[in-house]
């Protein structure tokens, strides 16, 4: 069985937003960059699949040479073969899919796995792009995978709920959490990803379909009120929420 | 001259909110634009639900009804969508960011070659320009967007696009017909698990979201009788999510749910920066947290600084009383 994972790279969490000189994009300027979380799950389920099915896995990252990290980070946890495709270009989802389709379709795997959704620009479109681009079933936001012969059968999330879906191989799936707990790489994997290699390739198509104008940060509050410090404060919260914010 | 085509989501023969907020935002972008809007619903037995849109100034529904599109299909579902559009000479398609349409939108964006633009919070039409703006970094910042290719995709978020009642017109229905095979339904869904009828907290006007301040998983239920009594859905925060008092379906924040209900309280919830980022957006933020120097204060329009578990049961009395006068 041959497995592929796609992952991008993104600002941590814990990262205080800052526009950038071109009024486009964030500052890296002190910005920390980690594999997307949403895609360890994804490298998880990937070699939970190999362990499974006696498999090959492979990486591909889709950015700047920076990327290499998150690369390293899936070749840490256990991935065996990494191929970035590497551009400073300024690449919107589309261009992102069409890479990665580029490269999947020699790869020819039988299960592509995603993240639910990079955690930078938050889109939620690569898997399925990529999926219809290869002419392949996609499911989305999936918290519990099975395998059984050449089907999929699994758990995805819906408002207030989840649906049981089934596709047949090959799949792409995007990995929402709850799908697995991502292992940590241990110090052997680890210095044995320092120096493994990863393949280069030129980007294959560069069109976007979407031009970014500005970017902007949500508008400042004004300090909010504290109503009270005990019970007392309640009935006041109440006819605030009603008479002042109208809310209820 | 621009023709927009507004997918509508049903389940189970009725149209959701968010389905109502997609065909208002399509009439409203046809009327500034100088466009015509239709709509298209799939699924089956749907004439209902198709007489329900009049009331929100649609003239004319798409009806693809057939026994087998009753659940959804990834496939079949994206591939309507696009057959439509092309149908109709549609330039323009509107979907909400819910779960299915953020599941069908990007495979209708390959099979047209058409840019989309994900989770909308506004859309502006000037003169012919389209541009939308979206949030991203989990709503740490906006962009504003717009789309280069010739069809072009918007999907709206949840809850922030007003649904327009308007009077006096009827919608009219068109059955289509549009020929499925097997291969059309490749990705299929076999059954639908519905989480005890609960509200889900995307789809909620009003969010009670609780976290380790409530001490204990046997402490919750202050939580949930508050968002009973208020209409509301119960939300938490990652730390009780990872503790195992909560599914990991009910958190808010950056790596679980965005939310933008009118009103949002967080109960005993510190107000980590992933956790403001799933909820920043809410029009109305009210925190209860003993410690007065708790980030959630920072964006709390109202607060009390107290111990959670004395003011809820308080709180959610009060809250009664008023709402049965
Ligand atoms: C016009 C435009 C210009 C842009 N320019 C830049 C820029 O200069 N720099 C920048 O950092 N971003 C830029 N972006 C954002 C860029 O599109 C995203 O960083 C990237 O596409 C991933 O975000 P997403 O929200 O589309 O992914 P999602 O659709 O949310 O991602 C889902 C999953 O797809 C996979 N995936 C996503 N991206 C990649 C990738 N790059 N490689 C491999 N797998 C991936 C992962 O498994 C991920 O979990 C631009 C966007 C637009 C619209
Ligand atoms: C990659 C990553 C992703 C993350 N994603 C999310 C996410 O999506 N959502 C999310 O919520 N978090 C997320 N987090 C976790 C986040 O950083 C915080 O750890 C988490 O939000 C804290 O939850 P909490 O506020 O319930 O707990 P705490 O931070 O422990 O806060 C408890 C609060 O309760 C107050 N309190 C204590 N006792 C009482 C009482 N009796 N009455 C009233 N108040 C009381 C305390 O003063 C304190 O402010 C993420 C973290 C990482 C690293």
């Amino acid at each position: 069985m041959k497995i592929a994972v796609c992952v991008s790279q993104v600002p941590d969490t814990t990262t205080k937003v800052k526009i950038g000189p071109d009024g486009k994009t964030i500052d890296p300027a002190g910005v920390t960059y980690i594999i997307n979380p949403y895609d360890e799950f994804a490298v998880e389920a990937a070699l939970q699949l190999k362990e499974k099915n006696n498999g090959e896995t492979v990486v591909i990252s889709v950015g700047k040479a920076s990327n290499k990290e998150a690369i390293k980070k899936a070749y840490a946890m256990g991935i065996e073969k990494g191929i970035l495709v590497i551009s400073d270009a300024e690449m919107d989802s589309y261009t992102v899919a069409r890479n990665l389709a580029d490269v999947l379709k020699e790869i020819n795997a039988d299960i592509v796995l995603f993240g639910k959704q990079s955690i930078d620009y938050d889109d939620m479109q690569v898997g399925n792009l990529t999926a219809e681009m290869l002419g392949i079933p996609s499911i989305s936001v999936v918290v519990s995978l099975s395998v059984e012969g050449s089907k999929v059968i699994c758990e995805r999330e819906i408002e207030g709920g989840k649906e049981i879906v089934e596709a047949s191989l090959p799949v792409a799936i995007s990995a929402q959490r709850g799908l697995n707990n991502p292992r940590y790489p241990n110090l052997k994997g680890i210095m044995a990803a320092k120096s493994k290699p990863i393949e280069e390739r030129q980007p294959t198509y560069t069109d976007n379909k979407t031009e970014i104008l500005g970017m902007s940060l949500p508008k400042s509050k004004p300090k909010g009120k504290i109503v009270g410090t005990d019970v007392s404060a309640v009935p006041e919260l109440v006819k605030l929420l009603r008479e002042e914010a109208k809310v209820i | 001259m621009s023709k927009i085509l507004a997918f509508v989501e049903s389940r189970e023969n009725k149209i959701k909110n968010s389905g109502f907020e997609t065909a208002s935002t399509a009439l409203k972008l046809a009327n500034d634009i100088g466009a015509e809007a239709e709509v298209l619903l799939i699924g089956s037995n749907l004439s209902s639900a198709a007489s329900e849109l009049g009331a929100y100034g649609i003239k004319k529904v798409l009806l693809a009804e057939d026994a087998k599109l009753e659940k959804y299909s990834t496939t079949a579902y994206s591939k309507i969508v696009a057959e439509m559009v092309k149908q109709r000479g549609a330039d323009i398609i509107i979907l909400s960011a819910s779960a299915m349409g953020k599941d069908i939108s990007p495979r209708v964006s390959a099979k047209l070659e058409a840019g989309l633009i994900a989770d909308c919070t506004e859309i502006k039409a000037d003169g012919g320009n389209i541009t939308a703006t979206r949030p991203v970094y989990a709503g740490k910042a906006f962009i504003e967007v717009k789309v280069t290719s010739p069809v072009k995709i918007f999907t709206l978020r949840p809850n922030v696009f007003k649904a327009v009642k308007i009077d006096g017109v009827t919608a009219a229905t068109e059955k289509i017909d549009i020929p499925l095979n097997d291969t059309d339904f490749a990705v299929q869904v076999k059954e639908v698990v519905v989480s005890n009828e609960k509200l889900d907290v995307t789809e909620a006007d009003v969010v009670v979201s609780g976290g380790r301040g409530l001490k204990g998983p046997e402490n919750f239920f202050l939580v949930e009788d508050l968002a009973k009594v208020l209409g509301g859905a119960a939300g938490a925060s990652r730390a009780i999510v990872d503790a195992g008092w909560r599914p990991h379906s009910d958190q808010v924040g950056q790596t679980g749910k965005t939310v933008s209900p009118s009103l949002y309280i967080a109960v005993g919830i510190s107000g980590a920066i992933q956790h403001l980022a799933g909820m920043s957006s809410s029009k109305c933020i009210v925190a209860i947290n003993k410690d007065k120097d708790a980030p959630i204060f920072q964006i709390a329009d109202y607060g009390i600084v107290a111990d959670a578990l004395e003011i809820m049961p308080a709180l959610t009395e009060e809250f009664k009383k008023v709402l049965s006068n």
